[in-house]
């Protein structure tokens, strides 16, 4: 490859200080002041938001293509366990393991 | 102060049994980038060292592909942010319930705020008035070992695993997100946010591109589902008032 270390260390610094910020930043400024309730409600829905706004892509548009199609998007269909593992055991654990196996057996059996 | 040292044991142990259901997905996860970043030509050192100062899943991960391809600093870490700036409205969320933390206190959970902590965190402050310090740094102190420790292990033993596809290891990080959105939704009222929301990152994803997807959803999909329980409860009001 074609990075020295040097470029390496720049380029894991820049990442940590652009992480950083964003999480030190409104805890900064507003830890101290009490937030509006309506505020205070509408953050609650951050991190539903988030969390599917993350998963959208992932499960749907394997490679930025819409397909549902088992052998070009096994995460979608390991997804529906996955979700029925999350749901009835509330252990993240067995809900990875469900996940991954389930990619797994679709990869296995489509060879 | 006998009292003071038993109750901070106390919290010492209580943040590490919290820690324990993330320790389990951040090993595994933490593993499979360091065999990524093996794969891309990191040495252990580089590979560690980005999980210790980073400590964010798919930034790290998103990173690693982008080295793959070559691709310059600034690009790297430019994405890095965008992706990153939905801890904007993480911390933001948390803010409210840790002002009783010393500023270096606050300054070290930032640090450690990734989607992983906050879903537990957050979780845990509806339910606390004041939560202890040293009970959620300790959660964030065990999950960032974990992470750097399965980093560490993946980057060494990276050479020796060439398929992590036909291992089902590249779904990791999206089984772990579906554990956090499921533990997340407590209401139904989130579950309409949950649709809204993969839709419109869906389309965005598809028709704008990049990154900007995951805030711009984020802020949109908080915001209806912000209108809509709005609605709900004056709704609700009414009804009562009648």
């Amino acid at each position: 490859m074609t990075y020295s270390t040097e470029t390496i260390l720049l380029l894991i610094v820049t990442m940590a200080g652009a992480t950083y910020f964003s999480r030190l930043l409104p805890l900064l400024f507003l830890a101290r002041c009490k937030l509006p309730i309506t505020v205070e409600r509408w953050l609650s829905h951050v991190p539903v938001a988030v969390l599917a706004a993350l998963l959208g892509p992932a499960l749907f548009l394997p490679k930025g293509e819409f397909t549902l199609e088992l052998s070009r998007n096994p995460h979608f269909w390991a997804a529906i366990p996955t979700f029925a593992a999350a749901i009835y055991t509330r252990n993240m654990f067995i809900t990875v393991l469900v996940g991954v196996a389930g990619t797994a057996l679709i990869r296995f059996f489509l060879m | 102060m006998n009292l003071t040292f038993s109750t901070s044991r106390n919290n010492l142990y209580r943040g590490l049994s919290r820690s324990i259901p993330v320790c389990l997905g951040y090993f595994p996860i933490g593993f499979v980038y360091g065999v990524m970043a093996a794969g891309v030509g990191l040495n252990p050192l580089e590979t560690t060292l980005m999980s210790i100062l980073v400590f964010a899943g798919s930034a790290q991960f998103i990173a690693v592909g982008m080295i793959g391809e070559q691709l310059a600093v600034i690009t790297i870490a430019l994405t890095t942010f965008l992706v990153n700036l939905r801890h904007l409205l993480m911390s933001a969320a948390l803010a409210p319930c840790l002002g009783h933390l010393s500023r270096l206190q606050q300054a070290l959970f930032a640090y450690q705020l990734t989607d992983e902590t906050f879903a537990l965190h957050s979780l845990d402050f509806r339910k606390e008035e004041k939560p202890p310090a040293v009970r959620i740094i300790t959660t964030n102190m065990a999950a960032h070992l974990c992470w750097v420790a399965g980093s560490l292990a993946g980057v060494w033993t990276g050479g020796l695993l060439t398929d992590l596809e036909m291992l089902g290891l590249d779904f990791t990080l999206a089984a772990m997100f579906i554990f956090l959105l499921v533990i997340q939704i407590t209401t139904v009222k989130y579950i309409l946010v949950v649709l809204l929301a993969m839709l419109i990152s869906l389309l965005l994803f598809k028709y704008l591109g990049g990154h900007w997807y995951i805030i711009i959803t984020t802020l949109l999909a908080a915001t209806a589902g912000f209108f809509l329980e709005n609605r709900r409860a004056t709704a609700a009001e009414r009804v009562k008032e009648q």
